[in-house]
């Protein structure tokens, strides 16, 4: 039986640590992801996993660590968040190119300068190139269950890849909420034994990992690269779809809410998608037909699922909680890319949100939602990239 | 051997045969090529010691020629052979010439 408790986004987190069980463990602490690893080394501690835990002295060592553990041939985890995932760039590439599955949470936080602690995007966005698969939470149960599936997913043998799974700082990290914990024995049971492809350590077989790769080889390898991330939104579906048997919650690669016959509609990630809904509800209420997309699966990202649900609206506003400075944001972008495949329809526009944890609320989204009710109507579109909520 | 395509290729970039840098002639790399003067040669084997490529050939305790396979012309064994009377056992040629 499911267990039904109050807690925060990172006790749920580490819950889904300690069941997987994970061989080996290389953690720096940094806010607000620090309590995730606080509790995981309490489960240490306490001998409820048998982990080895490494301290080191930074990110960039934590991710160097974990990728010699995988390459050992063990399970492996860490977590971060913001000036971390930035320390550890070099090596993230390093693992992914390897193909190797580490599971690390992510708790997402802005990047410096100047200084901020808070939710956004822009670290993850950051990471969009380094070859990781990332899936993304709305809320701590969304976090719990990602967690969970994402070891089935790194470790899938066609897949072989690190996965990263996305939360948001503090609004999610840090608030209650009502939660549902798989049993230990069913969490245990649903991710599965951990099967080593290719270890180190198996001295019978010797390998090398990390060879010089020239010119005459280097792109078939890039090529092979893209091929694998092409194959994991099937795993991740595949993995979805035996969740759902145990405990009844259904994942896709993204979430459509009222999406079918909408003729507005709004893309946003994580913990502001929540606020969103309601706003869309009310809408709905007054007759407009109002949808919204929930991206999950951000890489690899299933443009030709997006585009099939976004083929019928006549406007449709992505908001994106990280920016690009001169450019649009980089959830825009990918949409903007997958409406290409619908004829460059339909009118997209952009609204950068919510940047180093500034509240996104209902007001926000009617805005957003009577102006491309406006554009629906019109054809026109009076600006296709804007902040909302900044002072001038 | 036919250049592999990026199906064919291990998942990772990971290495499964043992000892299979033997198969990359990296001689090519070389821009200038040691020569062995054995009229100079005091039998040594400083050369054989230095080299990193394990590109100077021992047999019975005395050096051999080169083995210009894997030899990628670094130079060492030409700047540690003390050679005989001031006289260099190696000297650097550049390749082409
Ligand atoms: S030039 Fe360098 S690689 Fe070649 S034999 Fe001398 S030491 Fe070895
Ligand atoms: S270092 Fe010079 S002298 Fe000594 S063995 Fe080699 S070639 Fe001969």
């Amino acid at each position: 039986m499911a267990k039904v408790v109050a807690v925060t986004g990172n006790e749920a987190v580490a819950n889904a640590l300690r069941q997987a069980n994970p061989d080996v463990c290389a953690a720096y602490p940094i806010t607000p992801q620090t309590d995730i690893m606080q509790r995981f080394s309490g489960f240490v501690a306490d001998g409820l996993v048998n982990t080895e835990l490494i301290l080191v002295e930074s990110e960039h060592s934590a991710m160097s660590a974990c990728v010699g553990a995988s390459a050992g041939g063990g399970r492996v985890i860490t977590a971060t968040s913001s000036q971390g995932l930035a320390l550890m760039w070099e090596i993230l590439f390093i693992a992914a190119g390897d193909r190797l599955p580490i599971v690390m949470p992510l708790v997402n936080r802005a990047l410096s300068a100047p200084l901020n602690i808070h939710g956004d995007h822009s670290d993850g966005m950051g990471a969009r190139d380094c070859g990781w698969i990332q899936l993304w939470s709305e809320n701590a149960q969304e976090a719990y269950d990602n967690t969970l599936q994402a070891f089935r997913i790194a470790e899938h043998m066609d897949v072989r890849l690190p996965v990263m799974i996305c939360l948001d700082g503090f609004i999610i990290s840090h608030s209650i909420e009502r939660l549902e914990y798989l049993d230990d024995a069913e969490a245990t049971d649903f991710v599965g034994k951990y099967t080593p492809l290719y270890p180190l350590l198996d001295v019978d077989h010797p390998v090398s990992y990390g060879p010089l790769i020239l010119p005459d080889l280097y792109m078939e390898y890039k090529r092979a690269q893209h091929e694998v991330m092409t194959k994991a939104g099937k795993v991740v579906l595949d993995v979805a779809a035996d969740f759902a048997k145990v405990t009844g919650r259904n994942y896709g690669l993204f979430e459509s809410y009222r999406l079918d016959d909408a003729e507005i509609a709004l893309v946003i990630l994580n913990s502001a998608a929540g606020t969103a809904k309601d706003t869309v509800d009310e809408f709905r209420g007054k007759g407009i037909r109002a949808g919204l997309l929930k991206p999950r699966l951000f890489r690899p990202f299933p443009y030709r699922e997006v585009a099939e649900a976004l083929k019928s609206a006549k406007a449709v506003c992505v908001l994106d909680r990280a920016d690009s400075f001169g450019g649009f944001g980089p959830m825009y972008m990918e949409i903007a890319s997958a409406m290409m495949l619908n004829g460059a329809k339909p009118l997209l526009i952009n609204k950068i949100y919510g940047l180093g944890g500034r509240d996104f609320l209902p007001e926000h989204a009617e805005l957003v939602l009577s102006e491309l009710a406006e554009i629906a109507k019109s054809g026109a579109v009076r600006t296709f990239k804007e902040y909302i909520g900044v002072r001038e | 051997m036919k250049p592999k395509g990026w199906k064919e290729l291990p998942p990772g970039s990971v290495v499964t045969k043992p000892g299979s840098a033997e198969e990359f002639k990296t001689g090519s790399w070389r821009s200038f090529r040691p020569v062995w003067v054995p009229e100079n040669c005091i039998q040594c084997l400083f050369c054989w010691m230095y080299c990193p490529d394990m590109a100077i050939k021992v047999k019975d305790g005395k050096r051999e020629q080169f083995d210009y396979d894997y030899c990628k012309g670094c130079g060492i064994c030409a700047r540690e052979c003390p050679g005989k009377k001031g006289q260099k056992a190696i000297i650097m040629v550049e390749e082409g010439k």
